[in-house]
C-alpha cells in the first residue's frame, strides 16, 4: 500500500508538471513531447487501476499514432523553428541522472524479483483484460458504444465540409 | 443478452433519424449537383417519419438497453418538439443557404445528427449516454455556425462555440466522475440507490452535481455561462441560430431535469440557493442587457438568454414532491411556446436579412408594419408572444410558470419574473413601435417557405392560446412517471 501512493504521488507529480510544461512551452514540437510524457504517466495511472489493457491502448494510440501526427503536422507547418538561446548544456547532468535512476530500477525488478512492485501489477482484477472489457463495451455498454460510432461520423463529415475548398471558387 | 429488438424498437424515432442521417451522407456524395435538392426532401421526409413514429409512440413507457434509456411521456413529449423543430428549421434554411451560396446537403445531415443527439437526452437515464448525447447535440451545432465558409463571423461563431462548448462539455464529464466517485454508478436509478443507502463523501456529490449543472447552464446559455450566446447567434448562419436556439435549449433542459429530478432530490436544498440566484441573475442580465442590443440577432440572444432563465425558474421546487411535477410540465410547455415563437421571429430575422450582416439593425425595420402588414402583425404576434402578453402562448406559458412558482413558495422570484417581464415589454414592443410608427423602405427577401413558416407560427402562437389548457394537460400528464 506504502509503494502504491509513493508511485502514485511521484506519477501524479510528473502527470501535473508534464501538463503544465506543455502548456507554458514556446516551442510546439517540445509541447509535444511534454504531452506525450503525460499521456505515458496517464497509462501507468491505469495500469495501477488494473487496466492494462486500457493501458497499452493509451500507450500505442494516443503515445504513439496520435502523437506522431501531431508532430508530423508541426513540423509540416514549420511550428517548431524556436529562438535560439537555450542550447541545453545543463540537460546532461540531468538526463545521466535519469539514466542512472531507470538501471537501478531495472537492476531492481530484474535481480530483486521485483518486491513488492509485482504483486501489484499481477493484481490484475477482472475490470480490465480486453476479454472483460469487450464483454463490457459490446454488452452492457452497447448502447453509449454505438452513439460514440454515430459521433465520431458526425464530427468526422462534420470537420471535412467545414474545411473542404469549393470546387468552383 | 443484455439487449434485444425490443430495444431498438423502444427508441425507434431516435434510430430512423441516425439511420437515415447515416444513409443521407452518402446520398448526398452521389447526387450530382443538379439534383441536391433531392437531400433537403429527404431531410424533411426523415424527419416526418420519426415524428410519426414519436406520435405513435406516446404512452409507452418502457426502458432499454439496460435502463440506460427510458421511453415516458417526457421523452415522447421532448421528441415531437424537437423533431417539429427540425422540420421548421429546415424549411427556415433552405432559400437562406441558397441566397448566401452554402447550400450543402451535409447541413441538413449535420442538423439531423443534432436531432439525434437531443433525442437521446431526452430519454437518456444514464450519465455516460446523457455526455454522448450531449456532445452528439453539441458538435454538429459547432458546424453549422461555422457553415458559412469565408465568412469571418460565421467561422468565429463556429470556433467560440467549439471551444467554449467543449470547456463546458469537460465541466459535465468531470462532475459525472465525481458522481461515480461518491455513489460508484452512472446510472441514474442507481446512483439514487445509493445515496439513498448513504455516501460516503457528500461533498463529493455536491461537487459533482454542481459541476454537472455548471455544464450543462452552458449549453441552455444561463447567466453567468452565457457569455458565448450573443457572438454565436450573431455570427451563425440565421437559420442554424434558429435551430441552435431552440436545439440546445430542449437537450439541455431535458438532461438537466431528468438528472436533477431523478437523481439529485435529497441535494435540493443545498441547490436551490444556488440555483435561484442562478434564476435571478440570467433574468436580470438577460432582460436589461437586451435593452442596449441595436442588432436584432444579439437582441434576441440576449431575449434567448432571459427565456433560459425563465425555464430554469420553474426548476427551483425540483426537490418539492408535491409541486415539481407541474412546474416541469410548466417547463415543458414554456419550451414549447418558446420554440414556436422563436422560430417566427427568426423567420422574420431572416426575410429582412442581406448579405454581408446588413438588415440586421433595429432601425431596418422602420415602416415595416405599414409596407407589409402581414410580415408587421406576425413579428408583433411573436413579441407579444416573447413579453408575455395574451392572446398569445408566451402569455399562456408565463402565467403557468408563475403559478406553479408560487404553488413552491419562492414568491420572490415570481415578483423577479414578472418584473423583468416588464423590462422586456421595453425592448420587445420598441421593435413594435419602430415597425409601425417609424417610417422606412424596408425590403424583404420573398421566400415561400420562410414565409410559410413564420405564417404558420403566428397562427399557432394565437391558436394554442386557445387551447394552451388541454396542452398543458399534455404537459403534465408527461411528467407524470418522470420519478
Amino acid at each position: 500500500m506504502e509503494t502504491e501512493v509513493i508511485v502514485f504521488l511521484i506519477l501524479a507529480f510528473v502527470a501535473i508538471g508534464s501538463a503544465i510544461g506543455m502548456i507554458i512551452n514556446k516551442n510546439a514540437v517540445y509541447s509535444a513531447l511534454f504531452l506525450i510524457l503525460n499521456f505515458a504517466t496517464v497509462a501507468i495511472f491505469y495500469l495501477m487501476l488494473g487496466a492494462p489493457f486500457i493501458a497499452m491502448a493509451q500507450v500505442t494510440v494516443y503515445a504513439g499514432a496520435i502523437m506522431v501526427l501531431f508532430l508530423f503536422v508541426i513540423m509540416l507547418l514549420g511550428a517548431e523553428q524556436l529562438k535560439k538561446a537555450d542550447k541545453g548544456e545543463w540537460q546532461k547532468p540531468v538526463a545521466i541522472l535519469f539514466v542512472v535512476v531507470l538501471i537501478v530500477e531495472a537492476v531492481y525488478l530484474i535481480f530483486g524479483g521485483g518486491g513488492d512492485l509485482l504483486p501489484m501489477i499481477n493484481e490484475v482484477s477482472e475490470v480490465g483484460d480486453p476479454i472483460s472489457l469487450a464483454t463490457k463495451l459490446f454488452k452492457e455498454y452497447f448502447l453509449p458504444f454505438q452513439v460514440t460510432a454515430v459521433l465520431l461520423l458526425a464530427a468526422m463529415v462534420g470537420a471535412i465540409v467545414i474545411t473542404k475548398q469549393d470546387k468552383k471558387s | 443478452m443484455l439487449y434485444s429488438m425490443d430495444d431498438m424498437f423502444n427508441i425507434l424515432p431516435t434510430v430512423i433519424v441516425v439511420a437515415w442521417a447515416t444513409a443521407l451522407i452518402l446520398v448526398e456524395a452521389f447526387l450530382p449537383k443538379k439534383y441536391k435538392f433531392i437531400t433537403i426532401w429527404l431531410t424533411v421526409l426523415g424527419l416526418v417519419v420519426a415524428l410519426v413514429a414519436a406520435i405513435n409512440q406516446h404512452g409507452i413507457e418502457a426502458e432499454a438497453f439496460n435502463g440506460m434509456l427510458v421511453v415516458d411521456g417526457f421523452s415522447s413529449f421532448l421528441n415531437i418538439l424537437i423533431l417539429g423543430s427540425g422540420i421548421l428549421a429546415v424549411a427556415l434554411a433552405v432559400g437562406y443557404n441558397k441566397r448566401f451560396g452554402f447550400d450543402r446537403g451535409e447541413y441538413y445531415i449535420m442538423m439531423m445528427f443534432s436531432i439525434a443527439g437531443t433525442m437521446l437526452m431526452s430519454s437518456a437515464a444514464d450519465l455516460i449516454v446523457i455526455f454522448l448525447a450531449l456532445e452528439l447535440m453539441s458538435i454538429p451545432l459547432y458546424i453549422m455556425a461555422a457553415f458559412y465558409r469565408g465568412n469571418v463571423n460565421s467561422e468565429e461563431a463556429g470556433m467560440k462555440y467549439f471551444l467554449l462548448g467543449a470547456f463546458a462539455g469537460g465541466f459535465i464529464l468531470y462532475g459525472i466522475g465525481f458522481v461515480y466517485g461518491a455513489t460508484g454508478a452512472t446510472g441514474l436509478s442507481q446512483v439514487v440507490t445509493a445515496i439513498n443507502g448513504g455516501v460516503d463523501s457528500p461533498t463529493f456529490l455536491l461537487v459533482g452535481a454542481a459541476l454537472i449543472l455548471i455544464g450543462l447552464g452552458f449549453k441552455v446559455a444561463a447567466v453567468p455561462f452565457h457569455m458565448w450566446t450573443p457572438d454565436v447567434y450573431e455570427g451563425s448562419p440565421t437559420p442554424a441560430t434558429a435551430y441552435m436556439a431552440v436545439g440546445a435549449k430542449v437537450g439541455g433542459f431535458a438532461a438537466l431535469i431528468r438528472i436533477f429530478v431523478v437523481a439529485f432530490p435529497t441535494l435540493s436544498t443545498d441547490l436551490v440557493p444556488i440555483l435561484w440566484g442562478l434564476v435571478a441573475l440570467t433574468l436580470v442580465v438577460g432582460n436589461l442587457v437586451a435593452i442596449a442590443q441595436k442588432n436584432i440577432k444579439r437582441m434576441l440572444a440576449y431575449s434567448s438568454i432571459s427565456h433560459a432563465g425563465f425555464i430554469l425558474m420553474a426548476f427551483l421546487p425540483y426537490g418539492d414532491a408535491a409541486v415539481f411535477k407541474s412546474s416541469v410540465a410548466a417547463a415543458l410547455f414554456y419550451l414549447l411556446a418558446f420554440a414556436i415563437t422563436s422560430f417566427g421571429s427568426w423567420g422574420v430575422v431572416i426575410a429582412l436579412e442581406k448579405s454581408e450582416g446588413k438588415g440586421l439593425l433595429l432601425e431596418d425595420y422602420a415602416g415595416l408594419g405599414r409596407k407589409y402588414p402581414a410580415l408587421g402583425v406576425a413579428m408583433l404576434i411573436f413579441m407579444l408572444s416573447f413579453t408575455g402578453i395574451p392572446p398569445t402562448i408566451g402569455f399562456a406559458g408565463k402565467f403557468l410558470l408563475f403559478k406553479a412558482v408560487m404553488e413552491g413558495g419562492y414568491y420572490g422570484l415570481a415578483i423577479l419574473g414578472v418584473l423583468t417581464s416588464l423590462f422586456s415589454a421595453y425592448y420587445y414592443l420598441r421593435l413594435v413601435i419602430i415597425m409601425f410608427m417609424k417610417s422606412g423602405e424596408p425590403n424583404i427577401v420573398s421566400d415561400r417557405w420562410v414565409t410559410l413558416v413564420t405564417a404558420s407560427s403566428a397562427v399557432a402562437t394565437v391558436v394554442l392560446f386557445m387551447v394552451s389548457t388541454p396542452l398543458f394537460a399534455w404537459a403534465e400528464q408527461a411528467v407524470l412517471k418522470l420519478f
